[in-house]
């Protein structure tokens, strides 16, 4: 899971992607799963790390977090 | 380094809902630092707003329509030139083009320069030649054909699925979703523009065009992609962001090399979902969003300018990804007397 090299992430949580001309308005906790996937973790260690800092089941958390990555792919975020 | 002084004429001062390139060709001019230059307006309409906007234009003198044919355009501007003492022309209509294609030599023997592709290279890319050009040079093209009649309409679409684009032979292009509709746009395309109107496959994706300048050896001199963002009810870019795409840059550079462009040029295409690039047009001149490129670090007026002046132009390498530009209109007041003295003596 690798958030493609070229994408720009600013600190209010615009996401632009250069090679489309695409951008994107992330909130608060989607900026920081990008930012988790940018250092490497995997969707496990990602749900362990909100699981402890968020009150949130882990249910409803895989769910959102699946949602949430499926709609970075979708959008040329990801790399193939 | 004092600026080398000039004086450019340029058409396409029509800064309206579908803008012509001549505003935005003057201000990269005009930014120049190599350069002191008057600028000499050409118009073929009393209300081109660039006529009125003195602070970029010096001078505007009216030109005929092209359909009036070349030699009329020839003894206007030998007329405009004896007053002038133009040093170069920078065309910017592709329904003028042909005229001043063929007047290269008749334009270089009064003094006057241009920078224009060869006549073979303009019908090459022509509307109607296009799949024969997709198949020439390796580029995926929409499949498409050209008809002169309703019946050779009704022909066309026979073997084609709707929505289909019905498009005019200089300009505008309408999707239609029917018959009934395609015929109405084959009337208004044939009516305004002429024959032949080009029906051509629909694809759906993402719009993006690249500007490019050729130098006539197969060189690449600039070339900038962008996406739109905004667009009129007549496809027309009305906002749009330089995008870093490098299969753009070498589909350009691959073109500009096998054909030899001499010149501007823009790239219209389109990404499909699977991500195949197609090419819907080669416009044979300058774009109208050519100040983004400008803006994003490649003056390509100015490169134009040298590359008509016999000058050495290295050629860009890099460009600002992410630059924007968003267009807007702008209500001028012009005093009736100025409108009168245009319309009664032809310059102003």
């Amino acid at each position: 899971m690798i958030i493609k090299g070229n994408i720009a992430l600013s600190d209010n949580g615009f996401v632009f992607n250069p090679s489309t001309g695409d951008s994107f308005t992330m909130n608060k906790t989607g900026k920081e799963v990008i930012m988790l996937i940018k250092e490497g973790q995997d969707l496990s260690q990602i749900s362990q790390s909100l699981l402890e800092k968020y009150d949130v089941d882990s249910n409803t958390l895989e769910r959102y977090l699946s949602d949430f990555v499926n709609d970075l792919s979708v959008n040329n975020l990801m790399e193939e | 380094m004092t600026p080398q002084k000039l004086t450019v004429a340029v058409t396409g001062l029509n800064n309206i809902d579908s803008p012509g390139p001549g505003i935005p060709v003057i201000r990269g001019i005009r930014e120049s630092k190599d350069f002191e230059v008057r600028i000499i307006g050409l118009a073929y309409e009393h209300l081109e707003p660039g006529i009125y906007m003195s602070e970029l234009v010096d001078k505007t003198y009216m030109i005929p329509y092209p359909a009036e044919g070349k030699d009329a355009l020839f003894n206007r501007l030998v007329e405009i030139n004896e007053k002038e003492k133009i040093d170069v022309i920078i065309p910017n209509f592709d329904a003028e083009l042909f005229s001043f294609i063929k007047l290269e030599k008749q334009l270089e023997g009064i003094g006057i320069k241009t920078y224009l592709p060869t006549i073979e290279q303009f019908d090459e890319r022509n509307k109607s030649n296009l799949p024969a050009y997709g198949k020439k040079y390796g580029v995926n093209v929409p499949a498409g054909t050209e008809v002169f009649s309703l019946s050779d309409l009704g022909n066309a679409l026979k073997s084609m699925n709707f929505p289909v684009m019905i498009k005019g032979k200089y300009y505008d292009a309408y999707p239609a979703d029917s018959l009934e509709q395609a015929e109405g746009y084959f009337s208004k395309m044939s009516a305004k523009w002429g024959y032949p109107v080009i029906v051509q496959e629909f694809i759906r994706g993402t719009e993006v065009n690249v500007i490019a300048l050729g130098d006539g050896k197969g060189n690449l001199i600039a070339a900038v992609p962008m996406r739109k963002q905004y667009i009129t009810d007549k496809g027309k870019a009305w906002g749009g962001i330089t995008i870093e795409d490098p299969s753009l840059l070498e589909l350009a550079k691959q073109i500009i090399s096998q054909t030899k462009w001499k010149g501007g040029m823009e790239l219209e295409l389109i990404r499909s979902a699977d991500k195949k690039l197609y090419l819907l047009e080669i416009n044979p001149r300058i774009p109208a969003w050519v100040y983004l490129a400008v803006g994003a670090g490649q003056n390509i007026p100015e490169a134009l300018l040298k590359l008509t002046l016999g000058m050495d132009v290295t050629p860009f390498t890099r460009y600002d990804v992410g630059k924007m530009f968003i267009r807007y209109s702008y209500d001028m007041i012009v005093d009736l007397e100025l409108f009168s003295r245009l319309t009664t003596s032809g310059e102003l």
